[in-house]
């Protein structure tokens, strides 16, 4: 059984962003066993933005970032305001340990209120989690608003073939397995250093 | 136990009536509250090194000698001094010269300095900001305990017979705390050289801090300077406090919402829920500041965080009285109970003088 994260930045309640999470999430279910964990970023905004300010996370947030980063794997959607991820979105991504998401198999998604803004999954959400290390699925998603109610949507097959590809990843993944050490010294250190030491 | 404070020297704007007080009244006020540290019975007394406004103190030792020429027992030290950005030739130098004008009541905390823009206005790189701690304290180590150096390293002009001067009062360095809010490889480096390790404590959950100083404590006894009950720990902390605990709420309140680092980002009551942070009565920052030992162990040095933020100097002192009139004592008393004889106290230069000759003496026999 492995365990998926689902990262939603969606801000209205309800959310088209968290209606795709879910789709997304359900999809992939079925293509491999998983247990899914849905983190909704709303909920933790203000202690992200205080993460910001003081470098800690509240219990709280820990939590959330604790989930997030045990995970076999990440669902990650995200609005697209102004031709890119959110704020919020970005603000929890920075908040993160920059080696945390390193090999974490990740399914991008977006929702937007027109299809024009699509390809912000690839210019912005793409090398956001190449940067990050992550191995992100080849399909993303993005599903603008006429999506959610036309017959001719192809919405249910992006998904299909985006959590498909997605499910091969979270199979193989055994990152909640893996044990971390928060002090482990970096290879070859020396407390008196490589070279004058007595 | 030791108990004192320490200061970021911030020049920074009173919230409640907008005035700033210029470089000279800062650096005065400095002096003041040290004075006044010693006036009401508190050990230690430590300063920054910044090299950027707001902050005022680039030079600690200046600063120091000119105080410990003020004061009889105050503990002279730094809060921290940066061993990533100075020469440590010059850290040797500085600080044996602070020793022997200071009767020995000097001790010297490291840190590698935090702003990343400070570095190259020395020639460095943050980047390399381990690599520099790693290799010049190991330069100062030499430096203080032999009499002639030979030196090649990565960051510095090799030395051939170099003798740093003066030499360490009575032939002994001045302890060294190493300062870390959150690298392994400087706890690392504390046990290794079976030096003291600080965690500083003020912005961050204790639970972050226990883990670092638990893992300092197993690789201090792993490295053979004693069980890891008896190493060398010092904590950093923040108090404001009031007779009436609502009082100090209310009166703290646009100082912390204001505050450098901390401000106009979570609320009081979450941050003092989550770092140890004080606000309140004496009995309450008492009742805080007793659990410390429950969750680090015995410790040997509690330093508090007094003047920053643009409190007054006036209300500064008003809290060094309370501190020390009211809080320290009861916490003394508090640490003792039940302290085990193992648990050294912090070492000062008449108790590093001592162990030495009773180490020499051993071998004579």
């Amino acid at each position: 059984m492995r365990t998926i994260a689902v990262i939603s930045a969606g801000l209205s309640q309800p959310s088209s962003t968290r209606l795709l999470a879910e789709k997304l999430a359900a999809a992939t279910q079925a293509g491999v066993d998983a247990r899914v964990e849905f983190v909704e970023l709303r909920e933790v905004a203000s202690d992200i933005m205080n993460n910001l300010l003081t470098g800690f996370a509240s219990p709280k947030l820990e939590k959330v970032i604790e989930t997030v980063t045990t995970a076999d794997a990440v669902i990650a959607v995200t609005p697209i305001y102004a031709t890119s991820y959110s704020g919020l979105f970005k603000s929890f991504i920075d908040i993160l340990d920059p080696d945390s998401l390193a090999g974490m198999p990740v399914l991008i998604g977006a929702t937007g209120g027109t299809e024009r803004h699509s390809l912000a999954l690839d210019y912005a959400m793409r090398p956001l989690f190449t940067y990050l290390h992550a191995v992100v699925a080849p399909t993303g998603v993005y599903a603008a608003s006429s999506d959610w109610g036309s017959d001719e949507s192809s919405l249910s097959k992006r998904v299909e073939r985006a959590s498909a590809e997605f499910a091969a990843l979270v199979r193989e993944s055994d990152r909640s397995s893996l044990v971390r050490d928060p002090f482990a010294l970096p290879a070859g250190f020396s407390p008196a250093g490589a070279l004058g030491a007595p | 136990m030791q108990f004192g404070i320490f200061t970021v020297s911030d020049i920074t704007t009173d919230p409640t009536d907008n005035s700033t007080p210029t470089e000279g009244e800062r650096i005065k006020a400095i002096v003041t509250i040290a004075k006044k540290a010693e006036e009401v019975g508190l050990d230690v007394f430590a300063l920054g090194e910044h090299h950027n406004p707001p902050f005022v103190s680039s030079s600690p030792t200046t600063t120091l000698a000119y105080i410990a020429a003020q004061t009889e027992k105050l503990i002279m030290s730094t809060s921290i001094a940066h061993i990533t950005t100075n020469d440590p030739v010059k850290l040797a130098e500085d600080y044996a010269m602070l020793q022997h004008l200071a009767d020995g009541r000097v001790d010297l905390m490291l840190g590698r300095g935090n702003q990343g823009n400070v570095y190259p206005w020395f020639g460095k790189d943050v980047r390399d900001g381990i690599e520099l701690a790693i290799e010049n304290y190991a330069l100062l180590h030499r430096l203080w305990t032999e009499d002639f150096v030979d030196w090649k390293g990565k960051f510095r002009t090799p030395l051939q017979g170099f003798q740093s001067t003066p030499r360490p009062l009575d032939g002994v360095a001045p302890f060294v705390w190493h300062g870390s809010i959150r690298s392994p490889e400087i706890a690392e480096q504390a046990a290794y050289y079976g030096d003291g390790f600080f965690a500083n404590n003020i912005f961050w959950p204790k639970e972050h801090y226990m883990r670092l100083i638990g893992y300092y404590r197993q690789r201090f006894e792993h490295y053979g300077h004693g069980t890891a009950e008896q190493a060398i720990v010092g904590l950093g902390g923040q108090a404001f406090m009031r007779k009436n605990s609502q009082d100090a709420v209310a009166e703290f309140r646009p100082y912390f919402d204001n505050a450098p680092v901390y401000g106009h980002g979570p609320t009081m009551e979450d941050f003092t829920e989550q770092t140890p942070l004080a606000v309140g009565s004496p009995q309450e920052v008492i009742d805080k500041y007793a659990a410390m030992r429950e969750y680090f162990g015995d410790y040997q040095r509690q330093l508090f965080l007094m003047d920053h933020a643009g409190l007054p100097l006036k209300t500064v002192l008003e809290q060094l009285d309370i501190l020390g009139e009211e809080v320290v004592p009861v916490l003394r008393k508090e640490f003792a109970t039940n302290r085990p004889e193992s648990v050294p106290d912090a070492p000062t230069h008449a108790s590093r003088v001592a162990a030495r000759d009773a180490a020499e003496l051993a071998v004579v026999k």
